[in-house]
């Protein structure tokens, strides 16, 4: 995909009096949403923000500086069994969530490290190697609960606990929020300048005084930095963690998102972690979807096998990687710029 | 012991070298790892399966009919999705194998379910050979005889026939190569469609050890591209010795060391490899220059 800068980069988040009329209108949305939603879209909304979070970080890493990587389950996994290890030796939540995301950084930066060095298959085999190796040593240490998993208690803010699924909701979209500022600041700084001359041309901006090696592992860094405190509020919102939710698929959904989403946009972040939530937690029951439901089930009997209906989530996320990729490098976001766009000069 | 270890690495290892030789051959021509590389060597597997037990034919017509699928599968990834992307970069074509990874995932889940079946084939994994202390399976001997005879007939097509030449032309160079009268984009297509066959056979192999699921070609995926990367990409005899190599690593330390932790030997071995040489243990390393 071009990673060239051009018009579509330069549209700003907030530009003029109608953007920040929608943005009241969209934050008045999200907080009054658990006062109207049943408690099931209530978890679903915990869940995409969770996934945000980590996407926000992915995307710095790999929308911004460019480079890949196929082991970000691993980051979330750290950053969710030192929550639980910390919280459960006593350690108030929100000084545990920090240590989870530095913890996770400490290791994004030891990755970060030969990641100096390799580019393209190496980076990913080496990346994807971190994944896995984290998921069997934690699976094989008694330390971590084995198998077996670990069971996580509610965040203790040592005055309160927060209890229900609504202060969950709140707790989380109040740290995404915090995160997309954040994220946004360091994408524009000089920082995110950087990454993204890295990514550009990593040649040319060593000649321009970029200290690649800094923000190289810097990128990775606070790419796990979000992964761990995303793994630490997965943690909380599942109530139990086990090894095998931190597998090699989670890590290719991850990267899904941030294709489908836009590569280097914070907004696509947002779109993407929304999309494929969405289109993974619907594969239980495909067939409930009104029109294309009843259809993929005669398909279904006809040439396949209705029970593995399920399945259908991957073709058609795979097919959706593939065909943006292919004709709309820029994602869904781009989509959007594009429709954009169209209607600000209709119907000229 | 030890021999008896190291030839029982050695059939492992020809799946790996096999496995890594087919993403060496794609990496090679358009410089993508393919991640699709396992589930089209999975979906490969199930039409052999298809032939044999639905189709009741013996296993030679599902061999060769297999292997033709497989050709004509590769030919068709590259033509309808690699050689679309506009300014392709690495990531990019990652991504697009990856998405081609998850539908064909999809589709053998969805044709087949999870449930794992048996693959029937002519070799029996339980009688045996003996020479003098060693014990090999007939399913072994099998492995490591066909994997040899790929090996050197891939070698002897790159070498000697003008469609391997002009593929070795086009790995080297692609715009000297067009200009010389080479369709490149049509050679792309077979380099594709010759890997995948590659991958095929490993995975007809894998499939009477294993079981056949969805899932069976992640850990032959793994390790082929580990054993890739420890030769060297672009070295195909190097990736050839890395497969080897990891398999007999893989089981000294299985055996000497830690059952445990076997799986993640290949990984830590990579790790270190990529640490000291970044480009494979048999490859030169080059800088990139603007």
């Amino acid at each position: 995909m071009s990673m060239k800068r051009d018009y579509y980069e330069d549209v700003e988040f907030l530009n003029g009096k109608p953007t920040k009329l929608w943005f009241v209108v969209f934050l008045a949305v999200l907080v009054s949403f658990p006062f109207w939603a049943s408690s099931y879209y209530v978890y679903v909304a915990s869940l995409i923000g969770v996934n945000i979070m980590v996407i926000l970080g992915l995307n710095i890493l790999v929308g911004n500086t460019g480079q890949i990587s196929l082991g970000h389950a691993g980051f979330v996994a750290i950053g969710a069994y030192t929550l639980v290890l910390l919280q459960s030796s006593g350690v108030p939540f929100p000084i545990a969530l920090i240590f989870a995301g530095v913890v996770a950084a400490v290791f994004g930066f030891i990755l970060g490290m030969p990641a100096l060095r390799l580019e393209g298959p190496y980076l990913a085999i080496a990346t994807l190697a971190f994944g896995l190796a984290i998921e069997v040593i934690i699976g094989r240490m008694s330390f971590f609960g084995g198998h077996m998993g670990l069971r996580v208690g509610a965040p203790d803010f040592y005055f309160f606990k927060i209890l229900s699924e609504t202060g969950l909701y709140f707790l989380i979209l109040f740290i995404v929020l915090l995160a997309g500022i954040f994220a946004r600041n360091i994408i524009r700084g000089k920082t995110g300048r950087a990454f993204q001359a890295i990514r550009d041309s990593a040649v040319a901006a060593s000649a321009m005084g970029v200290n690649i090696a800094r923000y190289k592992t810097m990128s990775f860094a606070v790419s796990a930095f979000y992964a761990g405190i995303a793994g630490g509020l997965w943690a909380v919102l599942m109530g139990f963690i086990n090894p095998g939710q931190f597998n090699f698929v989670l890590s290719i959904q991850y990267l899904a998102m941030v294709v489908v989403g836009g590569l280097g946009t914070i907004f696509g972040s947002v779109l993407g972690a929304i999309t494929i939530t969405l289109l993974m937690l619907q594969a239980e029951s495909i067939q409930l979807i009104p029109i294309i439901g009843p259809l993929f089930e005669a398909f279904s009997e006809q040439f396949m096998t209705r029970s593995g209906m399920p399945n259908i989530t991957w073709v058609l996320t795979g097919l959706a990687l593939m065909l943006i990729v292919i004709f709309e490098p820029l994602g869904l976001y781009g989509l959007w710029i594009r429709c954009k766009i169209y209607w600000k000069t209709w119907p000229f | 012991m030890l021999l008896q270890i190291i030839l029982s690495g050695l059939v492992v290892g020809s799946i790996y070298a096999l496995m890594g030789l087919a993403m060496g051959i794609i990496y090679k021509a358009s410089e993508v790892p393919n991640f699709a590389q396992g589930e089209m060597a999975m979906i490969t597997t199930y039409i052999a399966f298809v032939i044999i037990s639905v189709h009741g034919y013996a296993f030679w017509v599902a061999f060769a009919g297999s292997i033709i699928f497989a050709f004509l599968l590769g030919a068709f990834f590259e033509f309808v999705f690699i050689r679309r992307a506009k300014e392709p970069n690495v990531l990019s074509l990652i991504i697009i194998t990856l998405g081609f990874q998850m539908v064909l995932y999809g589709i053998a889940g969805w044709k087949f379910g999870s449930d794992q079946r048996r693959l029937r084939m002519p070799f029996s994994d339980t009688e045996t050979y003996r020479f003098g202390d060693i014990v090999i399976s007939e399913l072994g001997l099998a492995t490591i005889a066909v994997a040899i005879i790929l090996m050197l007939i891939i070698w002897w097509f790159l070498s000697n026939t003008r469609l391997g030449v002009a593929m070795k032309a086009t790995q080297q160079n692609k715009m000297a190569a067009r200009i010389n009268g080479i369709p490149t984009d049509k050679i792309l297509s077979i380099s594709f469609g010759i890997s995948a066959v590659v991958g095929a056979i490993a995975g007809l192999f894998v499939a009477p050890v294993s079981t056949l699921d969805p899932n069976m070609m992640w850990d032959p995926l793994m390790k082929g591209f580990a054993a890739a990367v420890l030769g060297g990409f672009t070295n195909l005899p190097g990736i050839v010795i890395g497969g080897y190599l990891l398999g007999v690593i893989e089981n000294l330390y299985g055996y000497y060391i830690s059952v445990e932790f076997k799986s993640v030997v290949a990984l830590l071995v990579i790790v270190l490899v990529l640490w000291l040489r970044p480009s494979g243990l048999f490859s030169k390393h080059y800088s990139k220059k603007v």
